[in-house]
């Protein structure tokens, strides 16, 4: 078939949905951890059970993470009502109302698709999130089936490669570059750029390689897009392999995600049922293969370098470059490796030119941004913005601001090895340069928010021992040094720092990044940097007063049950203690054991807010003294016990 | 693992002739390690003989992976998130919990071989932190597994209960079947 024929098939077969009744299911992964999947087989059970005939299609994710399960109703001439918090319980309901019946349920609605009635469920454009939004990579993520080729080419898929195909490669890589297109993988380098370079070199065969290794805790941009609309990053790699010569590509995902490598092999498979892969692609004597490769669980497997190493089944120690990938990378043959996101951009620039991507963004950094909005931030999720949107519009307006209204203290971009940037610089621009000009990097797109009741100290602590774990051990400051930096920050959070030892981890930290051979070592003192920039005060507390401010570090806090408010007989944090720590006596005031409270928090989540009687105590010298004497031994003995 | 089977056995399936590139090595560790649970000496032995290259190479690819394991794994697998989100919120909390309910430490698989704890660095859910998974008989992350999500300590125990009936049940149907 020709890709004229194709696409109007695919049209028809859309279309036909589009004019019946039908169910869309958010079932990314974390839709199915809210229990999605329940929700799918409630559905076609309730459908079953009362013998009416009507689809229901799982699609990806719609970015609202928070709100899964989501579901959506389309009925032809009414409302398309997307719903919220859908569990399996409330399904009955919704056939029952706007299946069977006229009642779009909107009491259980997010929004309605079109411009319902006043004072109905609200109207999904003009919600703040979405206004602020500009969606490119996720404009049909959770509107199609990601395992339906089909639902793609109708959508405006695959139009890029038809019209790629019909100019010269030069001509391909001249509009990226034009398009200032720059790449999602965290360091930015112009992709144009990289693609040209790539092509001008003779040796072959070369590759496209597509890294999907998403490595940053914290991140999942890369997964949600395979999980969603898994052919854009397709079409995507097979335009680059068109563009510099090549005619074989992998993608590169890590094994954490078997839905994301499950879906990308459907759409592989339908991609070259349908003739996009293989030999003489859409007629044009270009032929291409994708291959798939999962990780085997490692950070630095991102490195472009020790994933390439990784295809080739070796450790995925990196080497030094030059010679960059694009020269000597697969194998030693000129290779162009790419994020997904990056990818997932190369149809929209060929189909629409780079004049249009280039108006969006700012002047640097062009096109669009996606973050994972995590941590504490009420609607977390996904959210893809034009460059250059601020700190604040994210938290604020997208992400509706900071979890039960606390204080917004700080955001962690750009991973373990980004930067903490504290709330009072909330009105930075988010591209490029000026997140590299305050200390932190855009990196892949890991957004996580910060609280009051977050611990600068401690999360630079985590993110270091993240790397002191990740960091594959061949150059010597980044493997020793990292160790060293986490022993002193371990140091402080357990009350045993000394003001030199800022001064001291301001030295390592040069020492780490001017000594390592990769990104990894040469960005992992971030995080140390900005937080002891930004965060000074917290390690002076730390350090000359024992105390954690935000009464995290549980070395230096402790719970205590206040006498005048325990309610005596209540007894639920007698109950649910797990070391029993909790005594006093059935009916009497409580007490904690201090020897024995390994600080889990437990008891004051139980007792009933009437009460309150639990509270968390920074430094622990606030304990009554025979408590204090009792809590000190515990930690004593806690500090011994992680250091051996 | 079957273990009347040799190890020799129970790879021939996946040691096949059209696999003898350099290149499998990481993907048929991680088919090796799906088959038997985890990657035993002589699997490693086997492959590096399969694939004509010194069985230290094998080694020192297997232990630079986070992915792969040298001991059995346990029925239930249990994997506490300590990714970045997960961390903010309290997962460590969450996995000392495990490490106390189990009696065992991180790393380790309980004695009667039905739970082993890991720890790992974000599954990707991280709007629902912190969260945990539970697999079922396999070393690899299954896209059935469960996963729990927005735990806190007190609900360890909960989440537990259903496996612990699953073990019940089987170890009273097995003593069941007549000698
Ligand atoms: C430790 C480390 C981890 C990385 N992880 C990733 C990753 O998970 N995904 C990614 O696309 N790039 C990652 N990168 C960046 C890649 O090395 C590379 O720059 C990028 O994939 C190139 O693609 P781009 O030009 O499209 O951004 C990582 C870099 C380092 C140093
Ligand atoms: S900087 Fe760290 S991770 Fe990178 S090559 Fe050196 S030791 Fe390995
Ligand atoms: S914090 Fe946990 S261990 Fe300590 S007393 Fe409360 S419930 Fe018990
Ligand atoms: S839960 Fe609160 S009120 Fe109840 S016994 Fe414990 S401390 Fe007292
Ligand atoms: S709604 Fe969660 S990944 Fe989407
Ligand atoms: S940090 Fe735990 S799921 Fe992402």
């Amino acid at each position: 078939m020709t890709f004229k024929e194709l696409t109007n098939r695919a049209k028809s077969e859309w279309e036909a949905l589009q004019s019946s009744t039908h169910i869309l299911v958010g079932t990314a992964t974390c839709g199915r951890a809210a229990g999605a999947m329940e929700t799918v087989k409630a559905f076609e059970e309730e459908l079953k059970r009362r013998n009416i005939e009507v689809k229901v299609i799982e699609v990806g994710c719609m970015g609202l993470c928070y709100a899964e399960p989501l579901v959506a109703i389309s009925r032809p001439e009414s409302l398309r009502v997307v719903y919220h918090h859908m569990t399996q319980e409330l399904v009955p309901r919704l056939v029952e109302g706007y299946i069977i019946s006229d009642d779009p349920c909107l009491e259980l609605a997010l929004g309605t698709f079109e411009v319902g009635e006043e004072g109905e469920a609200p109207y999904i454009p003009e919600l703040p999130r979405f206004e602020k939004e500009l969606r490119l990579v996720l404009r049909r993520c959770g509107y199609i089936d990601p395992e339906n080729i089909n639902h793609y080419l109708a959508n405006d898929g695959y139009r890029g490669l038809e019209k790629a195909l019909k100019m010269r490669p030069e001509e391909i890589i001249e509009e990226i570059k034009k398009s200032g297109l720059r790449g999602r993988g965290g360091a930015g380098f112009p992709t144009g750029l990289k693609w040209e370079i790539c092509h001008s070199y003779s040796a072959t065969p070369k590759y496209i390689v597509c890294n999907a290794d998403e490595g940053d805790p914290g991140a999942f941009m890369d997964r949600i897009v395979l999980e969603s609309d898994p052919q854009q990053v397709i079409e995507g790699m097979i335009i680059g392999g068109y563009a510099i010569g090549a005619d074989e590509g992998y993608i590169y995902i890590r094994a954490e995600y078997p839905l994301a490598v499950e879906r990308v092999k459907v759409a592989l498979q339908q991609a070259e049922k349908l003739g996009f892969l293989g030999d003489n692609i859409l007629s044009s004597g270009f032929g291409f293969r994708i291959n798939l490769a999962t990780g085997a669980g490692a950070f630095v497997s991102g490195e472009e370098t020790g994933l390439m190493a990784a295809i080739e089944g070796e450790t995925s120690e990196p080497r030094p470059r030059p010679p960059y990938p694009a020269e000597s990378g697969l194998w030693g043959k000129p290779t162009a490796l790419n994020n997904v996101k990056t990818f997932a951009n190369i149809h929209l620039i060929v189909e629409r030119g780079a004049d249009w991507f280039a108006s969006i963004g700012t002047e640097k950094s062009k096109g669009t941004a996606l973050f994972s909005l995590a941590g504490k931030i009420k609607d977390s999720g996904l959210t893809e913005v034009p460059m250059g949107t601020t700190i604040r519009e994210i938290v604020y307006d997208i992400g509706d601001g900071i979890l039960n209204d606390r204080e917004f203290k700080a955001v962690q971009i750009g991973g373990p090895s980004g930067g903490m940037i504290p709330a009072n610089l909330q009105d930075t621009p988010i591209d490029f340069d000026s997140l590299t000009s305050i200390g932190s990097m855009m990196g892949s797109g890991g957004f996580i928010v910060m609280d009051e009741d977050d611990c600068a100290v401690d999360a630079t602590c985590f993110f270091v021992d993240f790397i002191t774990r990740e960091s594959c051990g061949k150059c010597t400051p980044c493997r020793v040094g990292n160790l060293q930096m986490l022993k002193v920050l371990e140091n402080i959070t357990n009350g045993k720092g000394k003001m030199e030892d800022i001064d001291f981890l301001l030295e390592l930290a040069e020492d780490i990044k001017g000594g390592s051979l990769c990104a990894l070592g040469g960005t992992a003192p971030n995080p140390v940097l900005t937080s002891i920039r930004y965060f000074q005060d917290e390690y002076a507390a730390h350090v000359l007063e024992k105390r954690c401010p935000a009464k995290v570090c549980t070395n230096l806090t402790a719970y205590c049950i206040l006498q005048d408010k325990c309610d005596r007989s209540c007894e639920h944090c007698v109950l649910t203690c797990p070391t029993e720590a909790i005594g006093g006596g059935v009916g009497k005031i409580k007490h904690i054991d201090q020897e024995k409270c390994v600080n889990c928090g437990t008891c004051r989540d139980v007792c009933p807010p009437k009460y309150n009687a639990v509270v968390k105590l920074s430094p622990i010298s606030s304990l009554p003294l025979e408590d204090f004497a009792a809590k000190e031994k515990a930690v004593a003995k806690a500090i011994e016990e992680s250091e051996t | 693992m079957r273990k009347e089977e040799s190890v020799t056995e129970q790879l021939k399936g996946t040691l096949t002739p059209d696999r003898k590139e350099r290149k499998n090595l990481i993907s048929l560790l991680q088919e090796i390690q799906e088959s038997l649970g985890y990657l035993p000496r002589e699997a490693m032995t086997e492959l590096a003989k399969f694939l004509e290259m010194p069985a230290v190479r094998v080694y020192s690819v297997a232990t630079f992976y986070n992915q792969f394991r040298f001991t059995s794994i346990g029925k239930y697998p249990i994997q506490v998130c300590l990714g970045t989100a997960c961390h903010l919120r309290g997962g460590k909390l969450i996995l000392q919990e495990f490490e106390r309910q189990l009696g065992i430490k991180v790393g380790e698989t309980s004695q009667d071989g039905n739970f082993s704890l890991e720890r790992v660095a974000c599954m990707g859910c991280c709007m629902l932190a912190p969260v945990v998974r539970i697999g079922d008989r396999a070393p690899a992350v299954k896209i059935g597994d469960k996963i729990y999500p927005k735990m806190t300590p007190f609900k360890v125990d909960e989440i537990s209960v259903p496996y612990k009936q699953e073990i019940e049940k089987e170890r009273s149907e097995e003593e069941q079947i007549p000698q």
